[in-house]
Parts: C-alpha cells; sequence; structure tokens
C-alpha cells in the first residue's frame, strides 16, 4: 500500500496506511455509537448522546494528541460528543458501553452520569459535563499549569457552535490571548450549524465563529471536518502551531449531526447531513486503498466486537446504593451530615 | 495585632513559601494594589485576572485539575452569583468521576454588611454556600484564625470556600499570629505596601510559623447554661460582645459558639451545649429564607426534640432583596446588638 491519497486543496498528502488506520477507527467510532443506540433502544439505557458524523475531525483530534498524565501532556476538555477522538486515544467499547449503561464498573463515572461524560486522567481527559461551555473557562485553567512547561503539553477543547454563544466561550478568548500571557490552547468549534432545534442564522451574526478569535489576534482557521485529510493536516498544523508558539488558536470545524441531537429527539438518522464517512470510503475506493469487502470486513470486525461488548457488560453489576456519598470529598472523607 | 486582611496576606504568604500555592488571583489582586482591601499585597504568585469571575472560577477548576494549589478571589460575594453553576462543578467534580480527580483549590470572597456597602457590597453567601455538595465552607471570625484557617484551607484536597465577613477586614485581633511582630506599627512596616510608587518595594515577611484551625471545628467562645448561640463570621462577635454584657449584668449565662465551619459542620460541640443549656439560638446575617440556621435548627429539633426546653430559634437576615443604603435601612435588615439580646431574653424567658 504505497500510494498516497492527496487532498485536493492542498500539497500535503497522507500515507495510506495512516488513511487506513484514521478509516478503521471512524469505523470503529461509528460501529460503537451505533451500538449506543441500539442499547438506549432496547431500554439498557436512559439516554444516549454522541458523535456520529464528527469522526473525521474528532478521530484526527484524538490521534496528534500527545497522550499521557500532567501537565507535560496534553489536556482535553471535551464536550458530549468526544467518542471519536477516545476510540483514537485507546478508547475500549466495553468501557463505553459501560458508561451508557450505568455500571459499577464504568471507569469513568462510576455509573454515575450519561453516555460520551467521559473521564480518562491517564489521557488528561477531564471530566466532561453536560452545562454547556463551562469547559472553555476550565481549560484556562489546565492551560495556565502549562504555560510554562518546557515539554510543551497544551490545552485542547471542544464544544458546539450555539454553545459559543455562552460567556464561557468568550472569558476562553480573553484569558488566552492577553499579551504576554498568551495560553497553549487549541480552541476548537463544531459547527453543525444547530443547537437541538435553533438554526445557526437563528443565532448567529458572524459568519464565521473562527473569526471571533481575530479580534483577539489569535490565529484563527475554518476547516471542513468532514474530510479526514483536511482535518489531520489541519488540526496537525493546529497542534504544532500551539505547542511551539504557546499561543491560542481558534479553529472551527464544519460536522454533521447524524442520529439528531440525543435520544431526547429520537436518534435516528437524518440524511440531511452529509456521512463523512460515507465519503471517505468513496475516496478510498476510487483510489483502490480499500475495497468494498475490505470495508465490510472493517465493519464486521467493529460489530462482533461491539456485541461481545455489550454480552460481557451487560453481566457486570449495578453500583450499589450504599456508595452514593463516597468521593464527595477526597479520601474517604465522610460528607453525610447525619454522621458528622 | 494583625488584622484580618494583614492575617490573610501572611497565610497566603506562608501558602506561597511551604505549602506550594502557586498561583494567586482575582480582580486587582496582583501588583500595584494587592486587592481591593489588600488582602493579597506583596505576594510572590499574586496576579490579576480579566474582570470575568467565571474566567476566574473556571481557571481555578482547571489548576487544580492539574493539581496546581491555588487561592483565587471573587472580589465580594455579591458578584459570584454568576458563577454558580461553575461552583456546582467544582463541587461536583470528584464525585461525578467517582474521585478520579480532585480539586485542592481555595476561592475566598468577603461577604455581608457592615461598611455601608449598600446593595450590591453587602451580600451574604453561607446559605447558598451551604448548597454546594462537594465544598467545604468556611467563615472565620478573628485574624488569628483567618489564618489558621487558610492554612487548613490550602492544604485541603477539596474545593475550600472561604468567606471572609468583610466588616471585620480591618479589625484587629486581640492574638498575635506566631511570628508576627509584637506591635502593628512594626507589621505594618513590614508589610503594609507604602502609599504612591510601588513599583521598588517588597514585604519584609515576618518568620510565620505553622498554626491550623482544623476545618469542621466550632469553638466555644464563652461557657454558659441557660442558653447556647451558634453563629459565625460577624455576627458572632456581635453574640460574643451581648452574651458577655449580660453575663456581667448577671442576667443570664450564654454558651456562645464559633461554628467557624459551615459545612462540614461540628454538629457534636453544638449538640453537646444543647444538651447541657437545653435552649439554642441561631444567629447569622444571611436572608432568613432558606436559611443554613434553619437546617441547624431542623436538626436540633429533630435530635434533641426531648431534652429542648424551648423551640430553637434562628435570627437572620430579613428576606428583602438588598442592603439599603442608609443606615437605619442597613440595621434593621441584618442581627445587630439589640436583636440578639433581645432574641435570647426571649428565649431565655421560654419554657417548654
Ligand atoms: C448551560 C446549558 N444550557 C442549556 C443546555 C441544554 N442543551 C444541551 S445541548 C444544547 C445545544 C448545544 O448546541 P451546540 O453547542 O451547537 O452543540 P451540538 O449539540 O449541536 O453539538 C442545549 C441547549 C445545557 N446542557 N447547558
Amino acid at each position: 500500500m504505497s500510494q498516497k491519497l492527496t487532498d485536493s486543496s492542498k500539497t500535503s498528502s497522507l500515507s495510506s496506511e495512516l488513511l487506513v488506520k484514521i478509516h478503521d477507527l471512524m469505523v470503529k467510532s461509528r460501529v460503537l455509537e451505533e451500538r449506543l443506540i441500539k442499547i438506549y433502544k432496547t431500554g439498557e439505557a436512559y439516554f444516549w448522546i454522541g458523535a456520529p458524523g464528527e469522526e473525521a475531525f474528532g478521530v484526527a483530534l484524538g490521534l496528534l494528541a500527545n497522550k499521557g498524565q500532567g501537565v507535560e501532556y496534553d489536556y482535553f476538555h471535551l464536550h458530549y460528543r468526544g467518542t471519536p477522538t477516545l476510540v483514537a486515544m485507546g478508547l475500549t467499547m466495553e468501557d463505553s458501553i459501560r458508561l451508557i449503561m450505568n455500571k459499577e464498573t464504568d471507569p469513568c463515572t462510576g455509573g454515575r452520569n450519561f453516555s460520551n461524560h467521559y473521564c480518562f486522567p491517564e489521557w488528561n481527559v477531564v471530566p466532561v459535563t453536560s452545562p454547556i461551555e463551562v469547559q472553555y473557562t476550565v481549560a484556562i485553567g489546565t492551560a495556565l499549569a502549562q504555560k510554562n512547561n518546557p515539554k510543551l503539553g497544551i490545552t485542547v477543547v471542544t464544544g458546539g457552535d450555539a454553545g459559543s454563544a455562552e460567556g464561557d466561550f468568550a472569558s476562553s478568548l480573553i484569558w488566552a490571548s492577553r499579551p504576554g500571557n498568551e495560553l497553549p490552547m487549541l480552541l476548537t468549534v463544531q459547527n453543525n450549524r444547530v443547537g437541538i432545534s435553533t438554526a445557526y442564522e437563528d443565532q448567529h451574526g458572524e459568519e464565521y465563529i473562527a473569526d471571533r478569535g481575530k479580534a483577539f489576534r489569535m490565529k484563527t482557521m475554518v476547516i471542513n471536518g468532514l474530510d479526514p485529510v483536511e482535518s489531520y493536516l489541519k488540526l496537525k498544523e493546529a497542534y504544532e502551531y500551539v505547542r511551539i508558539e504557546r499561543k491560542p488558536l481558534l479553529l472551527e470545524a464544519r460536522v454533521s449531526r447524524l442520529y439528531g441531537h440525543s435520544s431526547a429527539s429520537g436518534a435516528n438518522f437524518e440524511d440531511s447531513f452529509s456521512d463523512p464517512l460515507q465519503t471517505f470510503e468513496k475516496t478510498l475506493m476510487k483510489h483502490s486503498i480499500l475495497s468494498e469487502a475490505e470495508i465490510k470486513n472493517i465493519y464486521k470486525k467493529y460489530e462482533d466486537e461491539s456485541w461481545e461488548a455489550v454480552e460481557k457488560v451487560r453481566s457486570e453489576k449495578p453500583p450499589r446504593a450504599e456508595t452514593v456519598w463516597d468521593h464527595t470529598y477526597a479520601q474517604g472523607e465522610n460528607a453525610d451530615w447525619r454522621k458528622f | 495585632m494583625a488584622n484580618m486582611a494583614q492575617s490573610i496576606r501572611m497565610a497566603l504568604h506562608y501558602g506561597e513559601t511551604h505549602l506550594g500555592v502557586k498561583e494567586i488571583f482575582g480582580q486587582d489582586v496582583g501588583p500595584p494594589m494587592g486587592g481591593v482591601f489588600t488582602a493579597t499585597q506583596g505576594l510572590k504568585t499574586a496576579w490579576n485576572t480579566p474582570l470575568d469571575e467565571r474566567g476566574i472560577v473556571g481557571a481555578a477548576i482547571g489548576l487544580g485539575l492539574t493539581g496546581t494549589r491555588c487561592v483565587a478571589e471573587i472580589q465580594f460575594c455579591d458578584y459570584i452569583f454568576n458563577t454558580i453553576d461553575l461552583l456546582k462543578l467544582a463541587g461536583n467534580t470528584s464525585w461525578s468521576c467517582s474521585g478520579l480527580y480532585h480539586l485542592p483549590i481555595v476561592l475566598m470572597t468577603p461577604v455581608g454588611a457592615g461598611i455601608r456597602g449598600s446593595i450590591y457590597h453587602s451580600h451574604s453567601f453561607d446559605a447558598l454556600a451551604s448548597r454546594l455538595p462537594g465544598w467545604k465552607v468556611v467563615m472565620p471570625s478573628t485574624p488569628l484564625e483567618t489564618y489558621g484557617m487558610l492554612l487548613s484551607a490550602i492544604e485541603d484536597p477539596n474545593p475550600v470556600l472561604f468567606l471572609v465577613p468583610k466588616a471585620l477586614m480591618r479589625i484587629k485581633g486581640e492574638e498575635l499570629i506566631p511570628g508576627e511582630p509584637g506591635t502593628e506599627k512594626e507589621l505594618k512596616a513590614m508589610i503594609d505596601a507604602p502609599l504612591g510608587d510601588r513599583s521598588q518595594w517588597t514585604p519584609k515577611w515576618p518568620a510565620l510559623k505553622d498554626v491550623r484551625v482544623p476545618i469542621g471545628q466550632a469553638k466555644v467562645l464563652q461557657e454558659g447554661t441557660d442558653l447556647t448561640v451558634v453563629s459565625y463570621g460577624r455576627s458572632v462577635r456581635m453574640c460574643l460582645s451581648e452574651a458577655q454584657k449580660l453575663e456581667d449584668a448577671g442576667e443570664m449565662s450564654a454558651e456562645v459558639i464559633d461554628l467557624r465551619s459551615i459545612y462540614p459542620y461540628d454538629w457534636q460541640t453544638v449538640k453537646a451545649s444543647i444538651e447541657k443549656t437545653r435552649k439554642v439560638l441561631f444567629v447569622n446575617e444571611d436572608t432568613e429564607v432558606t436559611n443554613f440556621g434553619e437546617h441547624l435548627a431542623y436538626r436540633a429539633t429533630r435530635e434533641l426534640f426531648y431534652e429542648l426546653e424551648a423551640p430553637p430559634q434562628v435570627l437572620a437576615g430579613l428576606n428583602v432583596p438588598g442592603i439599603g443604603l442608609h443606615n437605619d435601612l442597613e440595621e434593621v435588615s441584618v442581627p445587630h446588638g439589640p436583636q440578639i439580646r433581645a432574641e435570647m431574653f426571649q428565649l431565655n424567658q421560654l419554657r417548654a
């Protein structure tokens, strides 16, 4: 497999090995999300929210991470569409399923939170939380801790387009760009042009959200987050800029929302959005990088894996009610006033 | 004798030099001002943030996630309200990830009335703070205790909300902070920034010692037998003063407890006192509906019903939208000596 796929708009190109790897991870993420939806639809989970349609962008974001624990590595402040990024970082299907099925074994929350609300300290993936946009202010803090670190860890933030109306988004632009105190932050916005049901046009006077960075003398990018090649190349450039320059960058990526907002809106496939995976597969086949049969096999591999994971996780225990006070405070300190 | 602002400054200096505090920040917290109450003057790691409370709290959470000890300030608690969801987030971070992360952060903010601060410099925050599970919430009432409690807060692995009664900020303590020079003048010359150009100034810190006031421990300020008064912050000093006067006049013997920690709170000390006196009054200046004193009164009723000689009482701020500027408006809105005294008399007369 020596052939290279050249992105029409750029001179750089990716090796076919990398393309195959990206595709593989995109499929894994998609199959996992579709499995999560099925788990919800069969009544084995209370709620689903996730990222089908964001794989091209999300996988690249995860693949390019300097992954590890502590300020020397990259911090991730993800929102509730982080599966592709985490799959690229090494998330197992089992762990994602433990989370949606709120099992005691759920390594992220111990059965306390929704699907896609990941937390992996070993990769600096801080807890995903539901209030929109708070990750943009919290990210200021990890970036502050990294500002002067010689090992060049950076802080990565993700969020949606509608969420950028929150003050926290403005906060991150302001704090990241103080002259002489710039922060190593890769601020990203995944623009699917809708927030639950509110159209982009109902909220945004600005043509590109990324333009808001310009007022802060910030480097900005608008990319096609449906194209894995463009996403990879542009994100690579963005990561390198933030890592080396120790300055913020605001990147807006166009993405799709293939199964609606969440299970609250039915989690049904919506063909009004374009599917980055299908488009990518057409290209891969056109360039004979993967055949249709090979692609089918990849899906089969992950279908099987996801099914086995469900079977396994299903039999795992739920959290015990008596643990409800645990971890309110560190070191097992009692938080129950009845016991003071 | 240090005042509370100076004691905060000294505790933060001790924190920077001995307890690993890496960042102290907030609005006007760094040079040249060092805080609107001067509580952060001369500190090595103090810096000015943008005028953005959400950014301040978010930054503190993020620093906490990296394990970086920090002390952040909200200039007045009147301006903390737009961060409530971030305070919720800080409080639930450890719990919601089953202990994978902890936030060793301190958030300080001046609270309460008493400086003629009108509607937006007089709010209290203790009742709301008590509704933020995952936080520890404390409110000291003397400079020495402020010092000792701030050191405990800095070392605590949990988020600690450090409420400072702003009316006490300039009141000198009666006890020396260990290491503090003997006179006010000497201390001032060492650690107060000069007026005018401060660019060349550096403080001369006294050789401070490690003294702790543990979080979660109340203190009996005056022992008594007729009734118990439980308070904290500014109003506990008022309660003590009234109790002393009543004791001296032979009117009654009141036990006064400084709760010091609002959560987790020291129920055992409160309970032991109520078991002795059989009557209890809870005093604080936050608005009366719904007030943290009500929780304590509920608990006293629930657990000590058959030992009580009178229903537990709560004296708190009137449930009005703000503290009016005029003296008469302020005095009527939050408990002062006369109201506290009247409540104590009334309670003392009640018999079950
Ligand atoms: C502070 C806050 N307000 C409202 C909500 C409810 N809510 C959840 S997702 C969402 C829309 C977000 O849209 P966008 O930022 O575009 O991201 P997308 O879901 O499209 O990826 C809303 C309003 C919330 N979770 N948090």
